[in-house]
Order: C-alpha cells, then sequence, then structure tokens
C-alpha cells in the first residue's frame, strides 16, 4: 500500500509554456484542425470560394450593393430558422417541422392583425406563443414518451401545412398592413445607426473579451494569447466596417425616386438573436446541460440534470425562432400564403446549420454555424441564379455543397475518435 | 467508532427475483473497503440502493450512525454520498472543468462562474497530487481511460464528499494506469474519506483496501481485515459463500 505521492509510472509533464508568437497561435490551430476540429472552416473557405466563382462570373450583378442587401433579405428566414434548429440538433434530435410551424405562425400573426384587426403586439405575441406551444407539444412525445423525433415532426409537418392551408385558403394570401412587420425583411436602417450598431458591435467584443481574459490572465487561469484576441477583434473590425459601409453605399437604380440604403433591419434581427441565443448556450447553466444531453444524456441524468426539461426547453425554442423565421419570410413578400416557410425552407435551414458545422450526431455546434452556413446556401442559391441556370441546376449545386459538408462532420469525427478529440 | 454507512439487514426484490437478502456492511472512515462477489451477486444492486437510484426493500440505512432515508440520487449527494460509476457518465464533448461541475454548475449573477470553478477544479486536482492532466481545459474524450477514470474520481471528491463509492475503476485500464488509479484511491482514504470499492480483481483489492466484504448469492458472507486474511480464504467465500473463521465482522 505504498503511498508516494510521486508517480512513477507516470511522467510527471509540466505544463507546457504557451507559445503566444503567431507563427504558435498558427501551429496551435493546425494542431487542433489536424485533430479533427474544423469548425465553420469548410464553410467559410467554401464561401469565399462560391463567392469569388460569381463574382468572376458576373462581376456587375453579383457584387454590387444592392445584390448584397438583397442577399440578407433572401437569407434571413432560413438562418433564423437555423439558429433555432441549432439547439435541436445539438440534442442529436430534428425538427422537420419547424419550417411550417414557421408558416403556421405567420398565418397567425395575418389571420390576427390582418382579419381580426388586432393591434401589432398583441398579434406578435399571439403568433410567437403559437410557435412556443408548437415546440411544447412536440417537445412532450419526444421527451416524454419517447417517440423519435424523426416521426413526431414529421408529423407536425403534414399537420402543420393542413393548419396553414386551412387558415388562409386554398390559393389565398393574408396580406400584412402593418409597417413594423413589414420593416423587418424590408426597410433599412438610417445611415448613422447602422454605423452606430456596428461599432457598438465591435467595441463591445474588443472591450469585453478584453477583460475577461485580462482577469483570467490575473488569476493565472487558462487565456487566449493577447496576440490571438487583437486578431479575432481586428478580423471582426475589419468585417462589420466592410459590411456596414457597403451597406450604407447607395442602392437603388433610380436614386431620384427611391434612396435605398443603410444597414437592412433583417441584418440587425440575426445578430441581435445571435448575440442573444449564443450568450445563452456558452454563458448559461442552461446552454451546458444543453451540451451534455447531446453529448452524453445518460451522464446528465446522472449528474443530476434535469434531461426532460433540458429537452422541452430546446424544442420550445427551436419552434419559437421557428415564428420569428416564418414572420421573416412573410415580411419579405408583405403576406403569407400556404406555402410560406415550404417548399425548401426547412431543408435549406438544416443543410445550413450542417454546413456551418452543427454536428447531426448532437452534442456539437455553436448559433454562429447556422449564420454562416445560412449565407453559404443564400450564396448558391443567389449566385445560381444570377449565372440564369434553371432551378434544377441550382438544387442540385445545394444537394451536393450539403453532402460535402456532412460527410466533413463525419470525417472529422472519426478523424476526431481517432486522435481523441471531440 | 461508529461506522460512515452501515446497511443492516438490506433486501430488494425485482419482481419474484430477490437480488439482496438481509446484507449487512459497513464503510469506516479513512479505509478502503472493497465490495466483491461473482457476477450476480448483488453489487451494482447494492451500490445503486446506495446511491439512490434504488430503493431498498427493507432493511437500516445509516450515515454517521443517524438512520437516513436515500430515495433519490440528490439524497444520497447532500449527505456526501458520490458514486464513480464504471462508465464514468463523463460528457466526451465538455471538458474537465465543465465535466467535474456537470448539472452543479457554480454560478454568478446567475451565469457560469467560469474562473471560480476552472480554479476549483485545479485546486482538487492538486489536491489528489494528480499531474498527469496538462490541462483542465482538454475535451474529456482526448483523455486516456485513466485519465477520465481520474476526472470521475476528481469530481466526486469535488464537493467535500464524506463517503466515494468506485464501481470497478480499474476494470477497463492498462497495469500502469490501475496503478495510478489505485495510488488516487487509496490517498482519498488516507484524506479521511470513506471508500468504497468494487472489484473483481483481488490483486487491486489487496493491493489497496483495508476490509473486504464479500457477497455471495446477495447475501453478505461477511467482511475481512485485510491484515488478517488470506486470498485463499477470500476466494473461497466468492465462490463457495463460505465465511471467515472468526474473521467476520
Amino acid at each position: 500500500m505504498s503511498l508516494d505521492t510521486d508517480d512513477p509510472t507516470v511522467a510527471s509533464v509540466p505544463d507546457p509554456e504557451p507559445d503566444n508568437s503567431l507563427g504558435g497561435i498558427f501551429r496551435a490551430y493546425l494542431a487542433k484542425l489536424r485533430g479533427g476540429e474544423v469548425g465553420s472552416l469548410p464553410a467559410v473557405l467554401g464561401l469565399i470560394a462560391l463567392v469569388v466563382v460569381f463574382s468572376t462570373l458576373r462581376p456587375e450583378q453579383f457584387t454590387n450593393s444592392f445584390n448584397f442587401a438583397n442577399l440578407i433579405g433572401q437569407s434571413a428566414g432560413v438562418t433564423v430558422l437555423a439558429m433555432g434548429l441549432v439547439f435541436v440538433l445539438l440534442l442529436g434530435e430534428i425538427d422537420l417541422s419547424a419550417g411550417f410551424a414557421g408558416g403556421a405562425c405567420a398565418g397567425v400573426l395575418g389571420v390576427f392583425l390582418t382579419r381580426q384587426e388586432w393591434p401589432l403586439v398583441p398579434a406578435l405575441l399571439a403568433a410567437l406563443l403559437t410557435g412556443a406551444v408548437i415546440g411544447l407539444l412536440i417537445g412532450l412525445l419526444v421527451a416524454r414518451l419517447g417517440i423519435p423525433s424523426f416521426v413526431v415532426t414529421l408529423a407536425a409537418f403534414l399537420g402543420l401545412q393542413g393548419v396553414l392551408l386551412t387558415m388562409i385558403g386554398e390559393g389565398g394570401t393574408i396580406p400584412y398592413r402593418n409597417d413594423f412587420i413589414n420593416g423587418l425583411n424590408n426597410a433599412n436602417l438610417p445611415l448613422w445607426l447602422g454605423w452606430a450598431l456596428g461599432i457598438m458591435c465591435i467595441v463591445g467584443y474588443a472591450a469585453s473579451t478584453y477583460v475577461t481574459d485580462a482577469r483570467r490572465r490575473a488569476k493565472n487561469l487558462t487565456v487566449q494569447p493577447i496576440l490571438l484576441w487583437a486578431l479575432k477583434t481586428g478580423l471582426l473590425t475589419a468585417v462589420v466596417l466592410a459590411v456596414v459601409g457597403y451597406l450604407s453605399v447607395e442602392r437603388s437604380r433610380n436614386p431620384a425616386l427611391t434612396s435605398l440604403k443603410g444597414v437592412p433591419v433583417s441584418l440587425v434581427v440575426i445578430v441581435g438573436l445571435l448575440i442573444v441565443l449564443t450568450f445563452m448556450l456558452a454563458r448559461t447553466a442552461w446552454g451546458r446541460h444543453v451540451y451534455a444531453v447531446g453529448g452524453n444524456a445518460e451522464a446528465a441524468r446522472r449528474a443530476g440534470i434535469n434531461v426532460f426539461r433540458v429537452r422541452l426547453s430546446c424544442f420550445i425554442l427551436c419552434s419559437t425562432m421557428a415564428a420569428v423565421a416564418g414572420i421573416m419570410i412573410a415580411s419579405r413578400t408583405n403576406s403569407v400564403n400556404p406555402n410560406t416557410g415550404g417548399e425548401t425552407t426547412l431543408l435549406y435551414a438544416v443543410g445550413a446549420a450542417v454546413i456551418g458545422g452543427t454536428s447531426l450526431f448532437g452534442g456539437k455546434g455553436r448559433v454562429i454555424d447556422a449564420v454562416i452556413g445560412g449565407t453559404v446556401v443564400a450564396v448558391i442559391d443567389n449566385g445560381m441564379g444570377l449565372l440564369d441556370q434553371p432551378q434544377g441546376t441550382v438544387w442540385m449545386v445545394t444537394g451536393l455543397v450539403l453532402l460535402v459538408a456532412a460527410s466533413v462532420d463525419a470525417l472529422s469525427r472519426r478523424r476526431a475518435s481517432a486522435t481523441g478529440h471531440v | 467508532m461508529t461506522p460512515l454507512l452501515e446497511l443492516r439487514g438490506v433486501e430488494k426484490s425485482f419482481g419474484a427475483v430477490q437480488v439482496l437478502r438481509g446484507v449487512d456492511l459497513s464503510v469506516q472512515s479513512g479505509r478502503v473497503t472493497a465490495l466483491v462477489g461473482d457476477n450476480g451477486a448483488g453489487k451494482s444492486t447494492l451500490v445503486k440502493g446506495m446511491a439512490g437510484i434504488h430503493l431498498f426493500d427493507a432493511g437500516d440505512y445509516l450515515f454517521e450512525g443517524e438512520p437516513v432515508k436515500v430515495t433519490s440520487p440528490k439524497d444520497a449527494a447532500a449527505l456526501g454520498i458520490e458514486v464513480v460509476y464504471q462508465d464514468l457518465a463523463l460528457c466526451d464533448n465538455l471538458d474537465v472543468v465543465h465535466n467535474m461541475f456537470l448539472g452543479r454548475e457554480m454560478k454568478r449573477l446567475r451565469l457560469v462562474d467560469e474562473d471560480t470553478m476552472e480554479q476549483r477544479a485545479r485546486e482538487t486536482l492538486d489536491g489528489l497530487s494528480v499531474r498527469t492532466l496538462k490541462s483542465v481545459r482538454t475535451p474529456v474524450a482526448s483523455l486516456s481511460g485513466g485519465q477520465r477514470q481520474t476526472v470521475a474520481i476528481a469530481r466526486a471528491v469535488l464537493w467535500n464528499s464524506k463517503l466515494v463509492i468506485l464501481d470497478e475503476p480499474t476494470a477497463a485500464l492498462g497495469v500502469a494506469q490501475t496503478e495510478q488509479v489505485l495510488r488516487l484511491v487509496r490517498r482519498l482514504a488516507d484524506r479521511g474519506l470513506g471508500v468504497l470499492l468494487i472489484s473483481h480483481n483481488l490483486n487491486d483489492v489487496f493491493e489497496v483496501a483495508d476490509d473486504i466484504a464479500v457477497l455471495y448469492l446477495g447475501a453478505m458472507v461477511g467482511q475481512f481485515e485485510v491484515a488478517s486474511t488470506t486470498r485463499e480464504r477470500v476466494v473461497q467465500a466468492i465462490t463457495t459463500g463460505v465465511g471467515p473463521e472468526g474473521g467476520a465482522a
């Protein structure tokens, strides 16, 4: 019964002095990639490649600021839907009904706002509540009864499609006659506000991460090198300034008639949701529990986590986000019809989350994956359209990209299990 | 000296199958008590009962001399009983700190307090003289079997627990890592904790344990003191249910 604290069987490895130079950061990142932690890198590289290709083939149409703003509006619905789906995917579940859940909620908004002439706020709350209730029912069936989410949400997909059609009537539409709702995915911010929000984002990120890092460094905890912080902040600054700058250019074809400039409101909605949801996932105990349940539900249960409640909350959140997405989609056309949230909406959204790097196996993913993946999907759709490609080709290419993304996920997982990373 | 944990005449049936028949067991603070027995002897059921996953049908459950009711894992944790399961119950996608605080995250202003959690995780690992972990921010998936076991054990002692129950902690480990984990088990007892070690491996048991409790077909054959028994007697007790001559607890 030896009790020497020395452990001859295991060489005690002192903490390797972290290499804080540019080369060191780069090598650490490469090591992470080789370990299978690719994150959003394939999606970002793919996005750059796509933008280069379309810019070369259609320099006039693709890169002009009108199309850029257009792209954001087109992608807003799918991106918001994908953000909600990330939470369900993190559990290793799926929600096939999210598209039509969004459509149904947009329909509810139309019914109350236009037909019943309710004021905006109660009508909007009714639509969001509808989403939450849909999520609650799906979540109860999945988490309490243990029916596979694939089946439950497939049924909900069919059912909600019917609900939407019944609500609106065959071949009908319900127009929105509310400036706020229609502005969500059509209006632009005043130039000064766009710049102010952009700069707030940069300063907020730079300051909060710097303060956190400094505090952790003072307590001698693990912390990213200050150079890495500078690189990240610099990159964010460049992207934000470029985007806001480009969106502040006059993009109307006839400026004398109508002026079109400024950051689209839809972008503010996306970024706002991105910040809030990322914060919830990364900084709250609930967020940790979502990852834990997705990684090992049994371990989470034994650790005293209420797995049922975590599952339920993710489905509720997903369907509520779907309601927002449905309203964004309907806002684009100022009306809701039986196809709102239908067709490829849901498939694009799931594709967006996966392309961005969220794993279908659960336990791995971030909200920003949805934004990056949503942008990739939108760029393909938009760029192929500008190339005058028939819809058939667009779908084939999108399918191919999704397949590549899923393969990257599977391969990086294999790589990760071989090297022992996740 | 009052035992830290004492079971008297504990019974448990699943339907018509009686798994535990009047089992007595006592675990002392500062000692490693090994629980051995052949497959189907009822070791797991006994542990699950102590952990509050199953309820005993009959019998007394005393902790620090007081009768207690343990009806859920939360009750057990509140008493200071922690169980390290054979499959470890770690989340591979989370890092060491998050695994150690899984389900019991420390919070400040309602947010997860990463700083304090990381500090306490490190202090605990240092306190157990664990030096094999490079960083507490590595995902658990990238750790070796012994390191994972270490994380699971460190998680069990993080909460000033009084009794740590280890279910086959060395079952899947190589020689060097088994040695490393056994040292850790010994250190827990030397720090004054009660340790209940479930094991199949008599080498491990004789290396680290102070007492050996033998279960045979759901009944307690007896508790042997390692210093005054031999391997042959223990093996005989495990295989035939014949108790120690005069060595029963």
